[in-house]
């Protein structure tokens, strides 16, 4: 039971995350520029199924200050409903999709994770930042791959010269400590970039340091391959090696490269994280994970705002989920990777 | 011998390897120091050209690479333009508080990695065999970013430990107890992120290995002579599932020289870390070079470590 229950827990996991980010426009109830200058650095708002009276309400509410502070006694404030599945048209915060999964009356607001600096709702920032670093990740992973899975079989089947160039240069790659690595390579390129040239910028130089492991696996795999009997013999009715790569030795690679991408995506995703956070990746006002996190380096954020942090905690579920996933992929397909 | 030299010589083909490949991206970039300048309207465009020509770097690729390798065997390791001093001074203290920190994170890694992974390779299934593996999975799961955050917090809120930092303002006039305290003090958070980080898979290759060689038949003939559980474990078992740790010893290097990169960075250790970010932000390309060509020594010094381990320990390698 266990094993399966695992893989098949992570698997949720992973949908259950991928899913809600996906619809940020369904799911988060504020746009994630929409700022709220009244309330910088709100806590994450109270949900309330008690009324002042002790009354249990089946449709839980929120309470808005009926001076418009950010916080009082519940005796100077308006209680505010949460409609679920509500569509609304866009009010002062905006939104641009009408159709939210839950939404409170105006004047009432609601911040499940707190605001930022400039008042913005971290709940709908993270979701709309999770967007653009999946989305890198995802990319960044597919780059890597199809960068593997190219050099990894002209190096494993042409082999010769090729295969001493391209392993050489591998090697290079795998040795360095990888984050110096993806910091040289964004040292050299520009820093102030609009944050769209930004994310293609990250998901280049994530994508172009990551492909020499797959490359080096994608290699053995073609090269046992190649010598196999039935190659052997298409080879002697004539095959093209192009159709002989496509028709009969790629496939082999299929399962090692959905292994690989268990393990590279949440790989890059955290490294978009990295670099947004330094500083040197998508900026704002765009959203991303890593520039969520990014105030946390200032020390009165971190001194007194502890719901900044919940973006950070928000993401462990997320790298749990892949665990599981590349534990249960590598023990099916045995690849052992360090 | 002739591995050790090999091995020696590998590690030097990597330090120009990387060097070249450096310079390579250089000339790939666009823009440099200069380039930043030339934004600032106080600075006339007969200036920069001026400045340009000092520095070289009007000067083709291939000359200011000679250049450079000129400057390293004088010791100089190139100029830093943004620091208006030459790279290799400003790299060594920093490189040393780097080694500090990774050198403690390690040696404390390895240190319970050994001794734990043992315990539970030799009750497999037992509570402590579970609890470390669930243990593990959850550790190896938690990116070293957030756990430095996480962790940080838990600083600034029970106030335990400094959030930052190296010393403490008044180190110069402690005595040499106090200073080795407050520097032990300093370092234990630091060190504690990086050594979750690293701990969990270590533990898992330890009793892996273990595992394999407690399998095995002279094991149970050990046991039939009525050695002791102990013994057994850490005099007959461990050396001979040593192989495969040694190698890890040499990979771990490098994730390490990465992790404690950024940590240094979230926890303000005086080490490489800030140092890179800074002169990446000021595209000050020379001393981003000289740091990663610092983090490559570091990192062929520890495979070379790892090597010499392997031969004095495996007798195969030093016959062949």
């Amino acid at each position: 039971m266990n094993r399966r229950f695992y893989f098949r827990f992570g698997l949720l996991l992973l949908a259950l995350f991928h899913g809600v980010v996906l619809c940020a426009g369904f799911f988060a109830p504020y746009d994630f520029s929409a700022q709220n200058r009244e309330a910088p650095f709100a806590r994450p708002t109270q949900v309330h199924f008690l009324d002042a009276r002790g009354h249990f309400h089946l449709r839980p509410f929120v309470y808005r200050c009926l001076d418009g502070s950010a916080s009082c006694e519940t005796e100077r404030s308006q209680a505010c409903p949460i409609r679920f599945l509500a569509s609304t048209v866009p009010d002062r915060l905006g939104g641009n999709s009408s159709w939210h999964f839950f939404r409170v009356d105006s004047p009432g607001q609601m911040f499940l994770m707190g605001t930022d600096s400039l008042g913005r709702d971290q709940f709908s920032r993270f979701l709309y930042g999770g967007r653009i670093t999946l989305l890198a990740g995802w990319l960044a992973a597919s780059l890597s791959l199809v960068l593997g899975a190219f050099i990894g079989s002209i190096a494993g089947f042409y082999g010769k010269a090729w295969d001493q160039v391209l392993m050489r240069g591998s090697e290079l790659f795998l040795a360095l400590p990888w984050l110096y690595l993806l910091f040289a390579v964004r040292a050299f390129l520009p820093l102030q970039i609009t944050p769209a040239k930004a994310f293609l910028l990250v998901v280049a130089v994530i994508g172009f340091v990551g492909w020499a492991r797959p490359a080096r696996l994608v290699r053995g795999v073609v090269l046992s391959a190649k010598e196999r009997n039935y190659v052997l013999a298409a080879r002697g009715f004539g095959a093209s090696e192009f159709y002989l790569l496509r028709r009969h030795i790629l496939p082999q690679v299929f399962g090692l490269l959905l292994t690989q991408a268990a393990l590279l995506v949440p790989q890059f995703v955290l490294a978009e994280v990295t670099l947004s956070f330094l500083g040197l990746g998508v900026g704002e006002p765009a959203p991303s994970w890593g520039n969520l996190l990014a105030s946390l380096q200032q020390y009165h954020v971190l001194a007194s705002y502890w719901w900044m942090y919940l973006p950070a905690l928000a993401l462990i579920p997320l790298f749990m989920g892949y665990q599981l996933l590349a534990d249960a992929l590598q023990e099916r397909t045995k690849v052992v990777v360090v | 011998m002739r591995f050790l030299s090999k091995r020696l010589m590998h590690g030097s083909l990597l330090l120009v390897a990387v060097s070249v490949f450096s310079f390579l991206l250089l000339e790939l970039a666009p823009g440099d120091f200069f380039e930043e300048m030339r934004l600032n309207p106080q600075i006339s465009t007969q200036n920069l050209l001026v400045l340009r020509h000092r520095y070289g770097m009007d000067r083709s690729r291939l000359v200011r690479y000679a250049r450079w390798v000129q400057s390293l065997v004088k010791g100089d390791l190139g100029f830093s333009f943004s620091y208006n001093s030459p790279v290799a001074p400003l790299l060594a203290i920093r490189a040393r508080n780097t080694l500090l920190l990774t050198t403690t994170a390690m040696l404390a890694a390895w240190v319970l990695a050994l001794p734990l992974g043992v315990w539970v390779a030799a009750k497999p299934g037992a509570w402590l065999d579970r609890l470390a593996s669930g243990a593990t999975s959850v550790l190896l799961s938690v990116p070293e970013l957030l756990l430095a955050l996480v962790l940080l917090l838990v600083a600034v809120r029970t106030g335990l430990f400094p959030t930052g930092g190296m010393v403490s303002p008044q180190f110069g006039e402690l005595r040499f107890l106090y200073q080795a305290r407050d520097l032990a003090w300093h370092l234990f958070l630091p060190v504690t992120i990086l050594l979750l980080g690293l701990l969990p898979a270590l533990m898992r290759h330890v009793r892996a290995a273990m595992s394999e060689v407690l399998g095995s038949p002279f094991i149970r003939s050990l046991h039939g002579h009525g050695l002791s559980e102990q013994r057994i474990l850490f005099r007959h078992a461990l050396p001979a599932a040593a192989n495969p740790l040694i190698s890890l010893f040499g990979l771990s290097v490098a994730t390490l020289l990465s992790a404690s990169l950024l940590v240094e960075i979230i926890m303000s250790w005086p080490g490489l870390g800030p140092l890179l970010l800074e002169a990446i932000l000021a595209r000050d390309l020379y001393l981003v070079i000289g740091a990663i060509m610092i983090s490559t020594v570091f990192l062929v010094i520890g495979n070379f470590l790892a090597d010499a381990l392997l031969y004095i320990c495996d007798p195969r390698i030093r016959v062949e």
